[in-house]
């Protein structure tokens, strides 16, 4: 039989798919016709730069065919052997016990019979339910619609996410210079032009982003670098680890002590007051409190005074360097890249990274933030892209199965109650527990000051928890109580609905087996979130929507999620209420039909063609972020979000002054006295670093970035070629083991060798990993990614043990960024290492 | 004729791995008759990335050599065997026949390059192909060339001067992996790792400023190189031969010059070199 070939679109790219015999014989970058590709110009120095003809995927995408087949595929709707709903449950045995093959009636009726019994018993707020983000693409199919739809009807408790990846932009930056709606990331339309035509050099702190990539826009970026190299454009590194784009790139690297980035950026900040290297008529007209800012900084508050040589004591960076490094940055038109989407960033992930973001902001406003070549800009998004062309993403309400208005009936879900996903296992073992901040806080700055408490009054506590799609045992912190949650016979059911077994498959008591996206039908925009980062397919150099086909029937017993909350819909007699009367593919249809696409494609050769490309108009006009606000005009940008867009305060920022805060007017009205995210930055050392008493004990920082070769957990341990890549996984015995990077005289003191078998331990747990003995990393310090999908206790079902999956989370603390601010905090964490002799 | 081949830019891999991961994707269980028999799902990289690291804190430096099958001028493996068992097409593109090539293992111990794998269960060596499959289609790019994010991977016919590839041929340095085995590889290479020399120069009684703009000479192997230290008071020499002994000269007016020896056995990071004044 010949190949058939389809389009899909995976969470890094276009793909096609050649179908043979229907089996998935062969995944390449998506093949669009010649003609379908109109690319932009960008001209700088006397050149021409623009892309070529084709989609640069990120590398797990190219090994989608072993995940479609992977070993790890749930291939049966399963029970746990000692579960009975209608007699011993055995929560304990929960990650412990076996499981048995059922059938989908069997499996449904369980899970039903469940949701009604709690329902009725103690209402829908005893129910909750958990996703991860981006396991597979297509906006029908993803958490955010049929998830979202279905646990609307049941009016369940929604967990709140935390920002994990950009925390201290969310709960520090927002206060600075606005973007709330952006949650806290700068807009960054056209700024690789900017780049291109104006920048000098590049300050990439705390950012990597030839492995974090655009989030979602696969490696169309590393291109962009590449040309900035080429132009001569330096390059300056500062992160604890010498990261990947550092070694593409080469330049200076400066390698911080964990915890201490924030008083490198407050040195800078000193050499450029005392020496007057700013930016002063900007800092007048565009900044207010920089009168509070600066006596901090001069050592008036606390009598220290913020020199590079009371820095280097800190973070052990030469105070020269600083010094070398605050002159130039001032000297030449700098570009700062704070975290790949603009923020972000493992200095924001950590104890007070409130404080390290809202300095970042701070530093380029006292260089005059929004002017050619002074830019906050990730490299990974702000090429030419047509802004006007909608097509709904996954996070836009419009792009929400459980929210668009193409639905004839929406579900709303009355329940007030929220869990917050990191103190979710402290919510069910030992409640109450409280904080503020409404997750992601995209429509005010207020959001963040909202008070919660569960369990709320009126309401039930958790009984039931639906878990859909990845594992937190590798990305969340503290992980062992989640496994400790688990076995809580407060739990009375836990259902598990996922593709691939993952860290927390095994600790349910029904398992359901859902099938990919190229094995049901769907719709998306590649590198599109929409919602609170508008735009991100400017990180694309072409956009393209994608027809997702479906390429194989759903294999073994699996089902489309979409399918399997129908069916369990269907038993509760909440179908109609669910599908709204829709198949998925009347969804997709629908969704097209209310997008811009009709009239520029008909929907037939949409559907059968795969792709349509969006190119730019032939009168772009380029309107680099912040330019209007560093020239005094009104927002001329796109930033479709921004509420002072199109009204009179137009050339305002969304803070409260509608400028850059060096002091920050809506900490002062709500927190005026929170000493751990003061009005005014501060250095405030970390809780969990060099000057802790623990330190004596656990003198290793463990420094545990996104990784290169995984989103996530979703492509770790279910695509197994990633293990024959040495910066991903090292086989040692027939084991693919999760490396964990030292430098040569940590390891020399330790008797540890390249390729040893180590344990990485504190008192919240032992992970077992492969050394890498390497000069990549700062002395003291452990580099060892986060996100590792395969937790592997040797003594499986018991929260303590360890684990040699290399879920190196299970050391991370639970404390948050500070008092007020629940972000998350892998890089505030000690520990010791030592040789495994098993 | 002409002459398909890839040029490798070293210095623009970013060491992805697309090209490692897409070549598996094409040639695992999947089979093209007459050119390759399918690729056993683990155990065998037709484009292996070598990962090179260099120096050592706070000096490290890193690169990648992609490493496909050279498509060698002199092919040892055509040699190893009688003809038409490893042959070459007229496109230049060496193949080994999956099937007259069935049990001969020695075409594997022929390769120095050791970019020939044997198949266990077939029985048979395999390795990369240029994807012949493909460019039979016409227009076609090998994967790993797809796949290349930044153009690290230049495919082309070496024998057509219009072509990129023999336009960078020409414009570039290019160089031959291991020349000395004499097999006169197709596959090119620009920036391969060399030894570097690197160090920071501080001034004794200025150590709170970086010493910019030092002059820093270096002679030895026949050579004599210069170069100023930069805004934080770094020097580098790279692309310098191994095992030689070079002599480094520091030299900043109103100072003591400092010299030293270096032997480049491995890539060498000198530290701080510190200048007392006069």
């Amino acid at each position: 039989m010949s190949e058939k070939v389809f389009t899909s679109c995976t969470n890094a790219g276009p793909v096609s798919v050649y179908v043979k015999d229907g089996k998935v014989v062969r995944i390449r970058p998506l093949v669009a016709e010649d003609k379908d590709f109109k690319p932009w110009t960008i001209e700088a120095g006397g050149k021409k730069y623009s892309p070529p003809k084709k989609f640069a995927l990120a590398p797990y995408v190219h090994a989608d065919r072993r995940r479609i087949y992977s070993e790890d595929r749930i291939q049966y709707p399963m029970k746990r052997v000692d579960f009975d709903p209608k007699g011993e449950r055995n929560p304990q045995n929960r990650g412990k016990s076996p499981y048995v093959r059922i059938t989908w009636d069997e499996a449904l009726d369980i899970v039903a019979g469940e949701i009604k019994r709690i329902k009725d018993g103690y209402g829908g707020s005893a129910i909750t339910g958990l996703t991860s983000s981006h396991h597979n693409w297509g906006i029908v199919g993803y958490k955010m619609g049929p998830f979202a739809r279905f646990m609307n009807l049941l009016e369940y408790t929604p967990v709140l996410d935390n920002p994990d990846s950009w925390e201290g932009w969310h709960w520090g930056a927002t206060h600075t210079y606005g973007f709330y709606w952006r949650l806290g990331m700068p807009e960054q339309y056209d700024l690789l032009q900017d780049a291109l035509q104006n920048a000098e050099m590049i300050v990439l702190w705390s950012n990597d982003p030839d492995s974090t990539r655009g989030t979602y826009t696969g490696q169309e970026s590393s291109l962009w670098r590449q040309w900035l190299k080429e132009k001569g454009v330096e390059m300056v590194f500062i992160d604890p680890f010498h990261n990947y784009t550092a070694a593409a790139m080469e330049g200076k690297w400066i390698a911080p002590r964990i915890g201490t980035d924030t008083c490198v950026a407050m040195a800078i900040a000193y050499v450029w007051i005392t020496e007057g290297l700013y930016d002063k008529e900007y800092v007048k007209n565009r900044t207010i409190g920089f009168e509070e800012f600066k006596p901090y900084i001069l050592g008036e508050v606390d009598g220290k005074p913020k020199t590079p040589e009371w820095a280097e004591q800190e973070s052990g960076v030469k105070a020269r360097v600083i010094r070398a490094l605050a002159r130039q940055w001032a000297a030449k038109r700098t570009i700062l890249s704070g975290g790949a989407r603009g923020g972000e960033g493992g200095a924001c992930r950590q104890a007070y990274g409130t404080e390290w973001a809202r300095m970042m902001v701070l530093l380029q406003g006292m260089q005059g933030l929004g002017k050619p070549g002074r830019s906050i800009w990730g490299t990974t998004m702000g090429a030419p892209s047509d802004f006007e062309t909608w097509f709904p993403a996954y996070a836009d309400l419009q792009g929400r199965i459980a929210t668009t208005k193409i639905a004839k009936y929406l579900p709303v879900n009355p329940t007030k109650q929220r869990l917050w996903r990191l103190t979710l296992p402290d919510a069910i073992l030992d409640p109450p527990v409280s904080w503020y901040g409404e997750g992601f806080c995209g429509q005010s700055l207020e959001q963040q000051f909202k008070h919660f408490t569960y369990p709320m009054e009126g309401h039930a506590e958790i009984r039931m928890l639906y878990r859909y799609g990845g594992s937190f045992m590798g990305t969340m912190s503290d992980t062992s109580k989640w496994v400790r949650m688990y076995q809580s016979p407060k739990l009375e059911f836990v259902v598990n609905q996922d593709i691939w077994f993952n860290s927390e498959t095994r600790m349910a008591d029904v398992i359901l087996p859902a099938c990919t996206a190229f094995e049901r039908d769907d719709v998306g925009e590649w590198g599109s979130c929409g919602g609170y980062t508008c735009h991100a397919s400017s990180g694309c150099n072409f956009r393209i929507v994608v027809r997702q086909q479906k390429c194989i029937e759903p294999l073994w017993e699996s089902k489309s999620d979409y399918e399997i909350f129908t069916l369990i819909a269907d038993r509760l007699g909440i179908k109609e209420q669910f599908t709204d009367g829709k198949t998925d593919l009347e969804w997709i249809k629908a969704f097209f039909d209310n997008s811009d696409l009709p009239g520029r494609i008909s929907w037939e050769e949409f559907n059968s063609k795969g792709y349509h490309i969006i190119n730019i108009p032939d009168n772009y006009t380029p309107t680099p972020s912040l330019r209007w606000f560093a020239e005094g005009r009104p927002c001329d940008t796109p930033d479709t979000n921004n509420p002072k867009r199109k009204t009179e305060k137009a050339a305002e920022l969304g803070t409260y002054s509608g400028k850059i805060e060096f002091a920050c007017e809506s900490l002062k009205a709500h927190f005026p006295d929170d000493e751990e995210r003061p009005v005014v930055p501060r250095y405030i050392p970390s809780w969990e670093g060099h000057h802790s008493e623990i330190f004596k004990k656990y003198p290793l920082q463990l420094l545990s970035p996104h990784p290169r070769f995984t989103f996530h957990c979703h492509y770790d341990k279910h695509a197994d070629w990633l293990n024959d890549i040495p910066v991903h996984r090292i086989k040692k015995d027939g084991y693919p083991w999760w490396p964990a990077r030292i430098n040569p005289l940590d390891a020399e003191r330790r008797g540890i060798r390249n390729g040893d078998i180590v344990c990485l331990y504190n008192d919240r747990g032992r992970v077992l990993c492969i050394a890498v003995v390497t000069g990549r990393v700062r002395p003291g310090v452990i580099h060892s990614y986060a996100s590792s999908a395969k937790y592997d206790p040797l003594i499986p079902g018991r929260a303590d043990s360890p684990d040699k999956g290399g879920c190196v989370n299970i050391l991370t603390s639970s404390r948050m960024v500070s008092q007020n601010a629940p972000g998350m905090t892998p890089n505030s964490c000690l520990i010791e290492i030592e040789k495994w002799e098993g | 004729m002409s002459t398909f081949s890839i040029l490798v830019d070293v210095k623009k891999c970013t060491g992805c791995y697309n090209c490692f991961l897409s070549c598996r994707d094409e040639y695992c269980g999947n089979d093209y008759p007459g050119y390759s028999a399918a690729q056993p799902i683990e155990g065998q990289s037709w484009m292996h990335i070598q990962e090179v690291e260099r120096g050592e804190y706070p000096k490290p430096k890193i690169d990648y050599v992609p490493r496909p099958c050279m498509h060698c001028a002199d092919a040892p493996c055509m040699g190893a065997v009688e003809p038409g068992v490893v042959y070459r097409r007229k496109d230049g593109v060496v193949i080994i026949d999956p099937e007259k090539a069935k049990g001969k293992k020695e075409i594997v111990d022929a390769c120095p390059y050791r970019v020939i794998f044997w198949n266990e269960a077939l029985q048979v060596p395999q390795k990369c192909t240029l994807c012949a499959h493909r460019l039979d289609e016409g227009g076609q790019l090998p994967r790993c060339v797809e796949a290349c994010p930044t153009g690290a991977l230049v495919f082309g016919d070496l024998d057509d001067p219009t072509s990129e590839i023999a336009s960078l041929a020409k414009k570039l340095v290019v160089e031959q992996l291991h020349p000395e085995y004499g097999t006169k590889p197709r596959v090119s290479y620009v920036g391969l790792p060399k030894r570097f020399i690197a160090g920071e120069v501080v001034f004794a009684d200025r150590s709170d400023e970086c010493a910019q703009g030092v002059e820093v000479t270096l002679e030895g192997g026949g050579v004599k190189l210069s170069t100023t230290t930069d805004v934080y008071g770094d020097f580098e020499f790279d692309g310098l031969a191994k095992n030689v002994d070079y002599r480094l000269l520091v030299a900043a007016p109103g100072y003591e010059e400092a010299r030293c020896q270096v032997l480049t056995l491995r890539d060498v990071v000198l530290g701080e070199i510190v200048l007392t004044p006069k």
